[in-house]
C-alpha cells in the first residue's frame, strides 16, 4: 500500500517536473517525504484479505476506515499511515505476519484479527514486544483471559459471551433439557461451556454435548442422535458454509418445527441467503443484530453503504470500534503514542458510542455489552430485545 | 441404544459412504487408472458446484442447469490435459503435484474474480424434496436417497466401462504400458485425454448434484480432497469395486465413529486406512 503510494506521488511529481524544471524536485521530494514520514502515525492491519475469511477483513478495514474518514482522516490530529498484512487465517505463519509490523514496519499499533489461532499467535509476539494491539473479531478467550496483557484490547466479543445469554433465553420458553451441537475445536468448545453454565445456572440440563470434527460437514449421524435424545431444545454453532449446511440438514432431517434451534449469532449470519426458508424462525444471541433501529446504527449503516457501496455488518461494526477505541485513547494524550500508559488508561475508561449500542471494557480489555436475541424473519436476523444487559466475559485467568 | 437407532446410523453411514464414492469416483479414474497425482480434483469439484449454483439461479432448474454443466466440465477436463497434464506423463510425479497444487490456487483465485466468496444454496428439485418420515420426529430427506441411487447406477456404469467394454481394455492396456498399446495402432493420446476429461467431469458432476446437499462455498474443494485420496488409496489403485467398498467402508466408520467415540472420531478414517496399509499395502482390492 504504502509502495503504490509513493509510486504514485513520484509519477505525480515527475509529471510536474517536466514544467517545474528537474531540480527543483530533486530538493523537495526528500525533504517533504521525512516531514510526513515523522508526523504519521503507522497503523498494522493484519487481517485476511484471502482465503475463507477474505471478506470478515475487508468488512473490518472498511469499519475501522470509517470510523477515521470520519474523524477528517486523522486520528488526534495526526496523519495515519497503513500497513497491511494478509494474515490468510494461517496460525503457523501468526508470528512471522505479526514480526513483519512489529520489527520491520516499527507500527504504532496493530490492529487484527479474525481467526482465533492466529490471535493466539499474535499475542505470544506482542505481549514481548508491548505493541499496542486492538482485536477486532477472534473471539479465543485467552486473548483476555490467562494470556491478558496491558497493551491488548479487543473490540469484538469473547466466544463464551456469544453463547451465555442463551441459558437464561431457554429457561425463558420453558425448555429444561438441551444438546449442544458445534464442531469440535477451541471456539466450539467455548462456545459450549459459555452456554453450559448459563443453563445450568437457571437450573437447565445440557444433557448432551455433541462434537462432529472441524471443519467436517456431515451431520447425518449426530442428528439422528438428536432425535433419539429428544431434548426441549438444540443449540448450535456453526460459521460460514457449516453453518448453512447444518441448518439445511435439519430441516431435512424433520426436526425443524420440532426441537426449536437455537444458536450464537455466527450460525445465522451471512448465510440467509444461501439456506432459503431452513432458517426461519431460529434465534440466537449476540452483540448485534440488524434493524437495531437506534440513531447510531442508522447513521453508521448509511454512511458505510454510502462509502463502500455494501451492507454493513457484525464484522464492519467491530472494525469500526476498533476505529473508535483507538480515536479515544489517542485523543487523550493528543496524538503522543510515545506515552503508552496514558492511551492504554484512556482507551480503558472510554465508553464507545458503537452501532451495537454503547459498551465499555472490562478490566480484561473485552467488551462489557448488551447481548441481543435475535431471530430469523425472512432476510433478517431481527433483533427481538436485549437477552442480556452489559455481559461481561469472566476473564478467568486474568490479573489485570 | 436401541434396534432402530442402530439401523438408522446403518443407513447413514451407507448413504454417506455412497456420497464419498460419487466424490472419489473421478479421482479413481485420473489416479487410480491414469497414475496422475491430481490435487485439483477437490477444485473440479467445486468448480461443479458453482456451476451448479450459477446456471441454476440462471434457468431455475437444477437438471437443466446439470444438463448445460456437464458438457461445459469435459470441455475443461479436454483443455487441460492437451494443454498442460500431456506435458508431464513421462516426468517424475513431483511435476504433478507441483501443476495440480497451482491449478488448486488458480481455480480458487477464478472463483473468487467469477463468483465471489460468499456462501451460496442450491434448492432440492421440488420433485424430490419431500422426506420420508422414520421415527417420530425424525425423517429422511428423499434426495439423499435420491444420490445413493446415482452413485450406484455410476458405479455400475464406470465397472461395466473399464472391465467390460473394448474402450476400458484399451484404457486399462494404455495403463500398464503405454508405449506399447500406442505401437499396436492404438490412439493412446486420444484415449487419455478422453479418460481425463471424464475424470474431471465426474468430479464436477459430484459437486453439481451435491451443491443441494452441501452447500456452496469458498474452499469446498479441499475439504473433500483427502477423504478422496484415502478412498482411492485403501480401495486399492484402479479399481472401482475397491473404491465403492473403501467409501462404504469410511461412511460407516465416520457415522459410528462420530456416535460412538466422538472424541477421537478425527482421526478414525486414518487409523483405518493405517490398518489396511499395514495389512494389504496395494489396498483391498488392488494389484499387487
Amino acid at each position: 500500500m504504502s509502495v503504490n503510494d509513493s509510486f504514485d506521488r513520484r509519477g505525480f511529481l515527475k509529471g510536474s517536473a517536466a514544467i517545474a524544471g528537474a531540480a527543483a524536485v530533486g530538493t523537495a521530494l526528500p525533504s517533504g517525504m521525512a516531514f510526513a514520514q515523522q508526523g504519521k502515525l503507522k497503523i498494522g492491519l493484519m487481517l485476511p484479505y484471502t482465503g475463507t475469511f477474505a471478506q470478515l477483513g475487508v468488512a473490518i478495514t472498511n469499519g475501522f476506515k470509517l470510523a477515521i474518514d470520519e474523524r477528517g482522516g486523522k486520528l488526534a490530529g495526526r496523519e495515519i499511515e497503513f500497513v497491511t498484512v494478509d494474515d490468510e487465517s494461517n496460525p503457523a505463519k501468526a508470528p512471522e505476519n505479526v514480526n513483519k509490523l512489529v520489527q520491520r514496519d516499527k507500527v504504532d499499533v496493530v490492529i487484527g484479527t479474525v481467526h482465533s489461532g492466529v490471535v493466539m499467535g499474535m499475542a505470544k509476539v506482542l505481549k514481548e514486544s508491548g505493541t499496542l494491539w486492538i482485536n477486532p473479531n477472534g473471539g479465543a478467550g485467552a486473548m483476555t483471559g490467562a494470556a491478558c496483557a496491558p497493551n491488548f484490547f479487543r473490540t469484538s466479543f469473547s466466544n463464551w459471551q456469544t453463547t451465555h445469554a442463551l441459558g437464561k433465553v431457554l429457561k425463558a420458553k420453558g425448555h429444561k433439557t438441551a444438546v449442544f451441537i458445534t464442531w469440535k475445536y477451541a471456539a466450539g468448545e467455548e462456545m459450549m461451556e459459555g452456554f453450559k453454565e448459563g443453563f445450568e445456572k437457571e437450573g437447565g440440563k445440557l444433557v448432551k454435548e455433541l462434537y462432529t470434527p472441524f471443519p467436517q460437514v456431515e451431520f447425518q449421524a449426530l442428528l439422528t442422535e438428536i432425535a433419539s435424545i429428544k431434548p426441549d431444545a438444540v443449540v448450535a454453532f456453526f460459521a460460514g458454509g457449516g453453518a448453512a449446511k447444518f441448518l439445511k440438514d435439519y430441516q431435512a432431517a424433520g426436526l425443524k418445527g420440532k426441537i426449536p434451534l437455537y444458536g450464537s449469532g455466527f450460525l445465522t449470519d451471512g448465510v440467509l441467503d444461501a439456506v432459503g426458508d431452513a432458517a426461519e424462525g431460529v434465534e440466537t444471541t449476540l452483540h448485534y443484530a440488524d434493524s437495531l433501529d437506534t440513531k447510531k446504527d442508522k447513521a453508521f449503516r448509511l454512511a458505510y453503504a454510502k462509502t463502500f457501496k455494501l451492507q454493513p455488518d457484525v464484522y464492519a461494526v467491530q472494525g469500526y470500534d476498533a476505529g473508535q477505541l483507538l480515536a479515544a485513547g489517542l485523543e487523550a494524550v493528543k496524538g503522543n503514542v510515545a506515552d503508552k500508559a496514558g492511551v492504554i488508561k484512556a482507551m480503558e475508561a472510554a465508553k464507545i458510542d458503537s452501532p451495537r449500542g454503547p459498551w465499555t471494557l472490562s478490566k480484561a480489555h473485552n467488551p462489557v455489552q448488551d447481548m441481543y436475541l435475535r431471530k430469523v424473519v425472512g432476510k433478517e436476523n431481527k433483533s427481538m430485545g436485549v437477552a442480556w444487559k452489559g455481559l461481561a466475559d469472566p476473564a478467568r485467568g486474568c490479573k489485570l | 441404544m436401541d434396534l432402530a437407532f442402530i439401523l438408522i446410523q446403518l443407513l447413514n453411514g451407507l448413504q454417506y459412504g455412497m456420497l464419498l464414492f460419487l466424490v472419489s469416483s473421478g479421482l479413481t479414474l485420473v489416479f487410480g487408472i491414469m497414475g496422475i497425482i491430481n490435487l485439483a480434483h477437490g477444485s473440479f469439484y467445486m468448480v461443479g458446484a458453482y456451476l451448479a449454483w450459477s446456471l441454476a439461479s440462471m434457468t431455475g432448474n437444477l437438471a437443466t442447469a446439470i444438463a448445460i454443466a456437464i458438457p461445459l466440465t469435459v470441455v475443461l477436463g479436454m483443455a487441460l490435459e492437451k494443454l498442460l497434464f500431456r506435458q508431464l506423463y513421462t516426468r517424475d510425479h513431483l511435476y504433478q503435484v507441483l501443476l495440480t497444487y497451482g491449478l488448486i490456487l488458480v481455480f480458487e483465485e477464478l472463483r473468487s474474480i467469477i463468483w465471489g466468496d460468499d456462501v451460496h444454496g442450491v434448492a432440492v428439485p421440488a420433485l424430490l424434496s419431500a422426506s420420508i418420515p422414520l421415527t417420530d420426529n425424525l425423517s429422511y430427506p428423499v434426495y439423499r436417497l435420491a444420490i445413493s441411487g446415482v452413485c450406484l447406477l455410476l458405479a455400475f456404469a464406470l465397472y461395466v466401462l473399464i472391465q467390460k467394454t473394448r474402450l476400458g481394455m484399451m484404457i486399462r492396456a494404455g495403463a500398464s504400458n503405454r508405449d506399447m498399446v500406442q505401437s499396436l495402432g492404438i490412439d493412446i493420446k486420444f484415449i487419455y485425454t478422453l479418460v481425463f476429461a471424464m475424470g474431471v467431469a465426474l468430479a464436477a458432476f459430484a459437486g453439481m448434484i451435491n451443491a443441494p446437499l452441501s452447500s456452496v462455498t469458498p474452499n469446498m474443494g479441499s475439504h473433500v480432497l483427502i477423504i478422496c485420496f484415502v478412498v482411492v488409496v485403501i480401495g486399492g489403485i484402479g479399481s472401482v469395486k475397491g473404491a465403492m467398498a473403501a467409501s462404504l467402508m469410511i461412511g460407516l466408520a465416520e457415522t459410528f465413529g462420530t456416535v460412538l467415540v466422538p472424541e477421537v472420531a478425527g482421526m478414525i478414517v486414518y487409523v483405518l486406512m493405517a490398518i489396511v496399509l499395514v495389512w494389504r499395502p496395494e489396498g483391498l482390492f488392488g494389484r499387487k
